[in-house]
């Protein structure tokens, strides 16, 4: 009796999720084939749950209310999740878009997948990474990483104030090309060489609080007197705090960061950091957007590189530097 | 524990061999169809020649995998290294074409073969000492992860020869475009489904599962059945690690990290028991397509990705609700 039920079973709990389903597309983007003359744009960022592709869905959404276009979004299942994005990037090429916003997980691999949906007379904009090679896509909406770098190097050397710099670098890792030129800007902006002597420890953090506090413990045990602390982002930065307090240094030790994560703006404003250079992930997808739907329009395709910005966020400015308070820093923030 | 052991068998009931054989595939098939006629009903691009030939290449992948993972499965066994042994291969074959400068058929036969010899040493790992499958998968699964990136240096290998990328392309059959890789694992599932239903083979590797002791006091070879199950589901990854390459034109040392887990997804969709012994690997294919079905479909609706994540989570409870359910019956 069972046996012969089974299908129906399958089949009334398959109404059950399509009915989820169909829930998701009420709250989700608001698409569907009722608005099926829109023009549709694509977004793929890296992963879900990160605030700051949060941040870049959201900018998207916005703009595709007020251009008037239907928005798609897909991410990867992990940071790395090369074979999710590309899944993502075919279906939406089959469902017609116009253009697609992508951020790389992985900047070669998905090249030819790219390729592919280019062919087609889809419009590929990479957002925050390029491709490798960079003209694999159309354009590149980016922050200018090496420039934010530099920012905050400078705004360090005037910070010093002519003290005797012993600098730590927190690190992303090896080859990522995000970590090698905000590093290679902060000792830029400083004004020194990457061999220079005042830079005692230079650590990989992978961008995590946890890694981070790890690698500013060693850094402490090989060089106690270090002074100032570059970190490639807002956690890494507050691992290193602790790392730093835990010594009982927080006060004669300045830390310095990138990116302009809430919570990292907020550690801004308490002290923990002493600026960090702030970078604008809705603002890289809004553009995204009214670009792809200027094509829709007008046939005209975005190329090149967009520098979208980048300030430094401190509640010590110092003379000569440009430089927006926490404030600013916290009605802009992502996370 | 099953039904062979009780005296509950009915006569109007078919006799166990045959039930076992029966297609158990009607429930997912069921549900496959009415998301393809939801999906067609919700958005003008779904039924479409090409839409379809899109889904089956995207799942030609996964799909090749969980037919490895069915054969293990059906032997109450589990395999969590899939994904991992696959991304080695892919990494292997790739990088020995383009960096060793092998021929590429030659590269592609060490890859597979290689890939074997995982699933060998699994097989060994499992009757010999004798560990669970789901130990020694495990620890299988770290040790082709870390292979991979050792030995591709994190590094995504490109420029690979046209050999290792010709199953990626296309054929028009009709006005649609077929890839040809979507054809070998169609092939491959008909050529296991025939060795499953077919052949003293398959019927072996059901007793296996439904009990490892009855089988072997019916003069069943258990131990060489049990490693031969393992070492062919190693070839198998080893033709999906050469499907991957061929998708994506690339050598990806990320590739592989979600897959054992999606290759399980598909066997549980398909209606295969996770303890063994009952399912069919027409079933997985079922399965697989239901999973691809999902994600086109949701996607061409314009449904953020998270909910294709939900809608496959409550589905594979629900496969197994059924499972369990039917299996109580027949205690």
């Amino acid at each position: 009796m069972f046996r012969r039920s089974r299908p129906f079973v399958a089949a009334g709990l398959t109404c059950l999720a399509l009915t989820l389903a169909a829930c998701g597309s009420g709250s989700g983007s608001g698409s569907s084939s009722s608005n099926g003359g829109k023009i549709k744009v694509g977004l793929i960022t890296k992963t879900d749950t990160n605030p700051y592709f949060v941040k870049m869905k959201q900018g998207a959404e916005q703009a595709a209310k007020s251009e008037g276009v239907s928005l798609m979004t897909a991410a990867g299942k992990f940071d790395g999740d090369n074979s999710g994005q590309v899944t993502a990037l075919e279906n939406m090429v089959a469902a017609g878009v116009k253009g697609v916003l992508i951020t790389p997980s992985d900047s070669k691999a998905i090249v030819p997948a790219i390729q592919k949906a280019r062919a087609k007379g889809v419009l590929v904009i990479a957002l925050d990474t390029p491709l490798e090679p960079q003209s694999a896509a159309d354009a590149l909406f980016a922050t200018d990483n090496e420039k934010a770098g530099e920012l905050i190097g400078a705004y360090a050397k005037a910070a010093m104030a002519g003290r005797q710099a012993k600098i730590a670098t927190m690190d992303l890792a090896p080859g990522v090309s995000v970590g090698v030129q905000r590093h290679n800007g902060f000792v830029k902006g400083f004004g020194v060489s990457d061999s220079d002597p005042s830079i005692v420890c230079s650590q990989d953090t992978g961008g995590d609080q946890a890694k981070g506090q790890a690698a500013m413990e060693t850094c402490l045990q090989k060089s106690p007197d270090i002074n100032l602390v570059y970190a490639i982002n807002e956690p890494a930065a507050l691992g290193a705090y602790t790392a730093i307090k835990a010594k009982g240094r927080e006060k004669d030790v300045m830390i310095v960061a990138i990116d302009g994560g809430c919570s990292g703006v907020q550690a801004v404003k308490d002290g923990r950091i002493a600026a960090t250079a702030q970078q604008y992930p809705l603002k890289m997808a809004a553009d995204g957007v009214k670009a792809v739907a200027a094509y829709g329009k007008t046939g005209t395709k975005a190329s090149g590189y967009t520098d979208t910005g980048v300030n430094l966020i401190t509640d010590h400015p110092q003379t000569g530097i440009d430089a927006k308070d926490t404030g600013f820093g916290l009605q802009n923030c992502w996370g | 524990m099953t039904a062979s052991t009780t005296p509950l068998i009915r006569a109007k009931e078919p006799a166990i061999a045959r039930r076992l054989f029966s297609a158990p595939a009607a429930g997912p098939f069921a549900a496959l169809v009415l998301a393809s006629v939801f999906f067609s009903l919700s958005t003008d691009q779904f039924l479409s020649g090409g839409n379809f030939s899109l889904i089956l290449q995207q799942v030609m992948v996964v799909g090749t995998l969980a037919i490895g993972q069915t054969l293990i499965i059906l032997t109450a066994g589990i395999d969590l290294s899939c994904g991992a042994v696959m991304a080695f291969g892919s990494i292997l074959l790739a990088k020995l074409a383009v960096d060793s400068g092998l021929p590429p058929l030659v590269a592609i036969a060490i890859g597979i073969l290689v890939c074997g010899g995982f699933g060998l040493v699994n097989g060994l790992l499992v009757r010999l000492v004798p560990l669970p499958p789901f130990i020694v998968t495990l620890g299988m699964l770290n040790i082709a992860f870390a292979l991979t990136h050792i030995y591709s240096d994190e590094q995504t290998v490109t420029g690979l020869p046209g050999p290792l990328t010709a199953l990626g392309r296309t054929f028009p059959l009709g006005r649609t475009d077929v890839t040809y890789g979507s054809l070998v694992t169609v092939a491959l599932f008909l050529v296991f489904a025939y060795a499953l239903n077919g052949t003293g083979w398959g019927r072996h590797v059901y007793a296996l599962g439904n009990s490892a002791e009855s089988a072997r006091l019916s003069g069943i070879r258990v131990t060489r059945l049990t490693v031969g199950v393992y070492a062919v589901a190693g070839l198998v990854y080893g033709v999906a690690a050469l499907l991957l390459v061929s998708r994506t034109g690339v050598g990806d040392p990320q590739a592989g990290q979600t897959e054992n887990l999606d290759s399980i997804t598909a066997v549980v969709l398909g209606g295969t028991s996770l303890f063994g012994g009952r399912g069919t690997v027409l079933g997985t294919f079922v399965g697989v397509l239901i999973v691809g079905v999902f994600r086109n479909g949701l996607q061409l609706m314009g449904v953020s990705s998270v909910y294709q994540t939900l809608v496959t989570g409550v589905l594979v409870i629900l496969a197994v609700t059924v499972d369990q359910l039917s299996r109580k019956r027949t205690r």
